[in-house]
């Protein structure tokens, strides 16, 4: 089996010439331009799919305060088990590696696009373009990216890179020995075994007391 | 630990001489053979109600469930793992299923933001972006087209994520359980996509779901004209509303995340999204600090389901092993099991279909004279991968990756027959 995301892109381009296309069955309707405006809310780290308008840092730190700080914590630092948007940097190559907007996301887009479409949990798509400037603004700031004062637009959007965005590599696997290069071993293939770690010592398994509501379907 | 506590197995295909030749050579420490029963049995004795009164008529359960006696056998969660239950996971009961496909009430459930309960006289699916044709379809329309069924596994791309760093959680369900396999009908990606025609340019498309969580992947192109479906059905039924009612995309072989759920949106572009599911999450952090990203094919694993934590042995005797196999790189070739610990292995037999990129059901049979022993199954996939040990797994990725564990998992049997879930040198 060849690496298939490293040769995908070379590929790509050929073996979407060479499948033939099927005739169309008139299936379905033509899309109308307000319906695919209505639903294209996608942004990409080239800025495609970011709307006019902007948000200051201000603006975001007092929208956050009310929809976003009773799980995420007034400084994004997230509360209880809910997830932390800001810190951890410095920390990826570390035994407890902590993975915020700061220190681990490769682009801003990603964070308009995420809360735009997804947040606040449970009120999801209720802010306004021109409020998840803001709030993007806001965690940029709370992660030491711009300061106080900045204003964040679709005109200045591509401007700001974030620190991790080098930090991603493409998948090499199989990265481990295959039969490729060695047949597995049947017989006599260690001298000694011993135990080495068990669950029984975290005991973090969930017991059936603890899930009374459990049911079928 | 010595050689003694492999039991001693009776091969790929055991036959009764066999097994009474081992018998016999353990002696009088296990009870193999047939039993004695000091008095008659009361269950054949005595009349039972079931064999004396009417039973339910048709139509007491118009849609009809397990039996009482099965209640045990559902999805369970872990409460510590997630601070709500909107966005959490629940698991297979992997140790008490057989076969390779799962029933759609134990198929494990993973929602970012619930499960979107959607009408589907209001549900519709947009193709736009770089197509000729920016389409709608109702979900009426999209059973007009050739419709074709395929047996694919699903896994989530954190399934045993838990166990990365150590042994942590005694079930099968816990460790394995974010994995399901069932029979899908739908729509070849490809023959929705040519209906609105691709441009030259288009290289990618981007899934979005329905949810509150607006789902969304980034998808090559390539995936998606050749196998990826988009299905309405699963297992002959409508898809639960839990996963994705009325529409899922199925992208075989690939890790769950990728197969969105309650499909509404599939844009066309020619670059990839970055989305939080493909950046922030399911990327695999390595001890350097830099992360893999689009690791979107699951390898080849397997498991052990019985015996299991949640599935002791009882019996001394002739036994019955059994376990799941699958890889998103194609078939099963084989499953090799070892009962002292990866000192020896043998072959397991692999019974029913054999299909690529789903679940495969093998066996093993042996005899267990009641000595502590040290399981594990090995698969190999029909590229040739072996799959490989968690030691082999972290000294390539560290110890933060997480996502994509695949490694060989060991249960310990204890002379009582109490399955422990533990790691060997
Ligand atoms: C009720 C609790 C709650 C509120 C309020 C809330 N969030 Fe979230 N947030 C979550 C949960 C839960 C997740 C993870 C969802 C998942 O698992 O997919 C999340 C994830 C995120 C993430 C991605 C985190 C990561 O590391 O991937 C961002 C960014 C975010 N929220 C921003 C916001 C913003 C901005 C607001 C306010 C507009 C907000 N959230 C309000 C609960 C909340």
């Amino acid at each position: 089996m060849s690496r298939f995301p490293r040769t995908f892109f070379a590929l790509a381009g050929c073996l979407v010439a060479g499948i033939a296309a099927a005739e169309p069955l008139g299936i379905g309707r033509a899309a109308l331009p307000e319906e695919v405006a209505a639903w294209d809310i996608d942004v990409r780290p080239d800025g495609q799919g970011l709307p006019a308008g902007s948000g200051t840092v201000a603006d975001g730190e007092a929208i956050f305060a009310e929809r976003c700080a009773a799980c995420h914590g007034d400084f994004a630092e997230g509360l209880d088990r809910w997830p932390e948007l800001a810190g951890g940097q410095d920390s990826l190559n570390s035994v407890n590696p902590v993975k915020t907007v700061g220190s681990y996301w490769p682009y801003g887009s990603t964070v308009f696009d995420y809360i735009k479409r997804a947040m606040p949990f449970g009120d999801a798509q209720s802010l306004s373009d021109d409020e998840v400037y803001a709030l993007t603004a806001f965690l940029y700031h709370m992660n030491d990216l711009v300061d106080a004062d900045f204003v964040l637009s679709n005109e200045n959007f591509t401007s700001i890179a974030l620190p991790n965005a080098g930090g991603f590599i493409d998948d090499p696997r199989p990265d481990t020995e295959t039969l490729v290069s060695t047949e597995p071993c049947m017989s006599d293939c260690k001298s000694s075994v011993e135990i080495t770690k068990r669950a029984a010592v975290l005991d973090v398994t969930p017991s059936d007391e603890e899930n009374p509501s459990a049911s079928i379907d | 630990m010595s050689d003694k506590r492999q039991g001693t197995n009776s091969g790929q295909r055991a036959s009764r001489r066999d097994f009474l030749k081992a018998g016999i050579g353990l002696g009088g420490a296990v009870a193999a053979g047939k039993a004695f029963a000091a008095e008659a049995d009361p269950a054949i004795t005595e009349v039972q109600d079931w064999n004396r009164y009417l039973g339910a008529g048709t139509d007491a359960t118009p849609y009809g469930m397990p039996s009482e006696h099965e209640a045990e056998v559902v999805r369970r969660n872990v409460r510590w793992l997630t601070a709500s239950t909107e966005s959490s996971v629940n698991f297979t009961p992997l140790h008490a299923l057989d076969g390779i496909i799962t029933p759609n009430g134990l198929c494990f459930e993973r929602h970012h933001a619930g499960v979107a309960e959607v009408d589907p006289a209001q549900h519709r699916l947009m193709i736009n972006g770089l197509v000729e044709r920016p389409l709608v379809f109702t979900v009426d329309d999209l059973k007009r087209f050739p419709r074709e069924n395929r047996i694919y596994f699903l896994e989530c791309a954190a399934n045993s994520g838990m166990e990365w760093r150590g042994a942590q959680l005694n079930g099968c369900q816990f460790t394995h359980g974010m994995v399901h396999c069932v029979q899908y009908t739908g729509v070849p990606l490809k023959r929705i996509l040519d209906e609105a025609g691709l441009k030259t340019s288009a290289k990618w498309i981007m899934p979005e779901g329905a949810d509150a969580a607006g789902m969304n992947r980034s998808v090559p192109l390539e995936k998606a004209l050749d196998d990826c479906l988009v299905a309405f059905k699963m297992n002959g039924e409508a898809l639960r509303p839990e996963q994705g009612y009325p529409l899922r995309l199925v992208v075989p072989g690939w890790e769950g995340n990728m197969w969105v759920k309650w499909l509404r949106r599939i844009e066309v572009g020619d670059m990839p999204w970055h989305t939080r599911e493909e950046t922030s999450k399911y990327t695999d952090l390595m001890d350097d600090g830099r992360s893999r990203r689009f690791t979107w094919v699951m390898d080849a694993k397997s498991v052990i389901t019985s015996p299991s934590p949640q599935a002791p042995m009882i019996h001394k005797g002739h036994n019955v092993l059994t376990g799941v196999a699958w890889s998103g790189r194609g078939m099963i070739q084989k499953v090799d099991i070892t009962l002292d610990g990866g000192k020896n292995w043998q072959p397991a037999r692999i019974d029913g279909l054999s299909l690529p990129r789903a679940l495969h059901r093998f066996y093993y049979e042996f005899t267990w004279n009641g000595e502590p022993l040290l399981m594990q199954s090995r698969a190999v996939d029909s590229s040739g991968y072996v799959q490989p040990t968690k030691d082999e797994l972290r000294a390539v990725r560290g110890l933060n990756s997480i996502y994509h564990n695949n490694g060989i998992q060991t249960w310990h049997v204890t002379n009582s027959g109490e399955v422990e879930n533990v790691e060997i040198s």
